[in-house]
């Protein structure tokens, strides 16, 4: 029988790949949950604020947009803005162009793994290094990430050392100090002699131009330390107003994500290198990214533009857990993935319809988002939408002929009745795909439909309490 | 919409909404919630017309299906008593996912009404009613699974300060409790895996604590988790919410407790 395809991949993945993202998925929500209700009163009204004002932004984005755009020009960046991930690919390409540059060192962002920038730039014969640890042995092995902050929750350091040894980095060893040793080295060179860094953005005030990056390794600083062109790329959904928005947004971001009180770096880049200033890029261009966001923002489902990549969602997500990221066939995995995803692709929605089903629509996500998104909602949303469009979806119960029993009381009592043939014949010769769905490991309990009624009918003509 | 927006409780008479599930398996406990009900001294109602709250349609996207089921609902459940579900997952049904399903539908008034009337039964008892005390005795370790769609809403809690008040009763935590059993509706069928995979976790982590029932505000989970248990060849016991409580006070049939 052919199923859903995530659930498929769970039976493919490994369970020793299934074991550690549990295990590291699991011991992150819980550091994270003691950190927030250990130092906030009420750190679920933090989270309802913090939305509300994500929610703000987005609704005003016309107002945000040329405000932001009039501040960073006034910083001394130059300003571009990209309807697709072509156009993005190519305000870069064309920024390297002109400088005659050949070499990019990145620091981690989502945006440019959604718009495969470092493919792209390959194909122009520009390396584009990726300079977080774990984005980098992503590239090395040419591999996709798998978590939005944490890229190889799927790999152990055996398999790190395996491609460090591989890639000339030295012999096998799986001591992660070794291993981060050795990346430091080979990336510090690859600083030095890079033409232009690459960030991008968490967060955008309005009111400022002010970019604010967080780190825990530090690349993004060295990335924009070592060259003399920065070029951020940014999603339209990063702005926020005002700079003091900025103090419960970060404070949310790095307990939800890392379950730390702040990463180890927040940068905060105004524009670029002042007179004053002995390093530091002296150029400086904000890419804004569109690349399907103003169609979500048009939808239904807009909500899920709030989200600010804490991984939050993934890590308490039960269906994560169990499949890890490559499920998702996305950039984007886990229950923010489930939903993202698939808007993103705009027409090409059918591509990706099936992930909205995986979810047992529990909300852990929900109770955890930093910004509130209602992602069970939006999940209901998209399969609304899938049935809509006619999407097939394997596995799913016909619901026309149930609908038409549940909304005729005579029908419905007889069907009771009638089940309870279940408790005499096998199930296995009942020819009911959901039933032997749920009868390869589950037992039914007896069939008892009707029970109640009587009961209930005799009740009344005793009247009495029995 | 959420629960928050209720009709407040005047009259001592209730509709009462059995759930699908106990129509056709659980009829236990659709009785209890009707002994603990007329316990507290509420009438009860049973419209014979119901049938489901429209969830499993509403789940798999088919919302065109799923509205016919809700509008005869609100049907059945004419008038301005509160509606008590022994469900925390229909509860929910009736006032979140119906009121969503109906946003751009002519009769979203009347679907809203409905949630505004409808309790999931400890909510009702603890929140509508203000009763926090239950009386009688009943010996057992329970392990309480909180069932998912009482996020956000204030019947588990409801829940846990009914048990924890019967004298007997020990409620004794067990690993990860805020994680999904992996029923799902559909999501069992559709996904049996990953379903399957998640009740097992929950599973080992209620076992570890080796209670003497395991107890929730849903058949639904109970009908996953025991299933899985079964099926196993290592049933455990499960119980609702209402069977306890009746159970405790010693009314009628100390029948099936499945």
């Amino acid at each position: 029988m052919r199923g859903q395809p995530i659930d498929q991949f769970a039976t493919t993945l490994p369970p020793d790949k299934r074991a550690s993202v549990y295990q590291s998925t699991k011991a992150t929500h819980e550091k994270r949950t003691k950190l927030l209700f250990d130092q906030f009163a009420d750190p679920n009204r933090l989270r309802e604020l913090a939305g509300e004002i994500k929610q703000h932004a987005l609704e005003n984005l016309d107002t945000y947009l040329p405000q932001v755009e009039a501040r960073l020009r006034a910083n001394g960046a130059q300003v571009h803005w990209a309807s697709t991930a072509e156009a993005a690919c190519e305000a870069v390409l064309k920024i390297m162009q002109a400088r005659g540059a050949s070499r990019m060192v990145k620091a981690k962002t989502m945006v440019s793994e959604e718009i495969e920038l470092a493919h792209f730039l390959e194909r122009h014969g520009i390396e584009a290094l990726e300079t977080d640890l774990g984005e980098f042995i992503v590239q090395i092995d040419h591999d996709h990430p798998s978590h939005i902050v944490r890229p190889i929750i799927h790999k152990n350091r055996r398999e790190i050392a395996t491609s460090f040894e591989r890639e000339g980095l030295g012999a096998y060893n799986d001591d992660p100090a070794t291993i981060t040793r050795r990346a430091r080295q080979y990336l510090r060179h690859k600083y030095l002699a890079a033409d232009v860094g690459l960030t991008g953005a968490n967060f955008v005030s309005a009111e400022s131009g002010r970019l604010v990056v967080v780190t825990n390794e530090g690349n993004s600083r060295f990335c924009l330390a070592a060259t003399k062109c920065h070029i951020a790329l940014i999603g339209i959904e990063k702005i926020v107003p005002r700079d003091r928005d900025l103090a419960i947004l970060l404070n949310l971001l790095a307990r939800s994500g890392t379950a730390q009180e702040l990463t180890v770096y927040t940068e905060f880049i105004t524009g670029p290198k002042a007179a004053a200033q002995p390093d530091g890029p002296e150029e400086m261009h904000v890419i804004f990214v569109d690349n399907g966001r103003t169609e979500v923002l048009a939808g239904d489902c807009r909500e899920i533009l709030r989200c600010i990549r804490c991984g939050a969602c993934l890590n308490v997500c039960p269906v994560y857990r169990q499949v890890s990221g490559h499920a998702y066939r996305s950039v984007y995995p886990g229950p923010v993935g489930a939903v993202l995803s698939p808007l993103l692709l705009g027409e090409k929605f059918p591509q990706k319809a099936d992930l909205p089903k995986a979810s047992s629509l529990c909300g852990a996500c929900n109770e955890v988002c930093p910004v509130n998104i209602p992602i069970p909602d939006l999940l209901l949303r998209l399969r609304h939408r899938a049935k809509e469009e006619h999407v097939p979806s394997p596995g799913s119960p016909p619901m026309g002929a149930w609908a038409l029993l549940a909304s005729q009381p005579a029908a419905w009592r007889a069907a009771l009745a009638g089940g309870k043939l279940l408790n005499y014949v096998p199930t296995k010769l009942i020819p009911v795909p959901a039933l032997q769905a749920w009868a390869a490991t589950r037992s039914l309990p007896e069939w008892r439909g009707g029970e109640f009624r009587k009961w209930m009918k005799q009740r009344r003509t005793k009247g009495r309490r029995d | 919409m959420l629960n928050t927006e209720r009709t407040p409780i005047t009259g001592k008479r209730i509709q009462l909404m059995a759930t699908c599930l106990c129509d056709a398996f659980y009829d236990d406990v659709a009785a209890a919630t009707v002994q603990v009900l007329e316990h507290l001294g509420v009438e009860v109602v049973f419209p014979e017309a119901q049938t489901c709250c429209g969830q499993p349609a509403f789940n798999g996207g088919d919302w065109a299906a799923s509205r016919k089921v809700v509008r005869h609902t609100v049907q059945t459940f004419a008038g301005n008593d509160p509606v008590v579900v022994p469900s925390g997952s229909c509860a929910a049904m009736l006032f979140h996912g119906a009121p969503l399903e109906f946003e751009k539908e002519p009769d979203l008034p009347q679907v809203e009404a409905l949630g505004r009337r409808a309790w999931e039964l400890a909510d009702f008892i603890v929140h509508g009613l203000g009763v926090t005390n239950w009386p009688g005795r009943f010996d057992a370790t329970i392990a309480f699974h909180r069932a998912c769609h009482t996020r956000g809403t204030k019947s588990s809690e409801a829940a846990l300060t009914l048990l924890k008040s019967i004298a007997g009763v020990r409620v004794a935590e067990f690993g990860e409790p805020e994680q999904c059993c992996g029923f799902g509706g559909t999501f069992s069928v559709t996904f049996p895996n990953i379903s399957s995979a998640m009740g097992t976790l929950k599973l080992e982590h209620v076992r570890a604590i080796q209670p003497d029932v395991l107890v929730s505000p849903d058949m639904s989970c109970m009908m996953h988790i025991a299933g899985l248990a079964a099926r196993e060849g290592k049933p455990i016991k499960t119980m609702h919410v209402a069977q306890v409580l009746r159970d405790a006070i010693g009314e009628g049939t100390k029948g099936r407790k499945d």
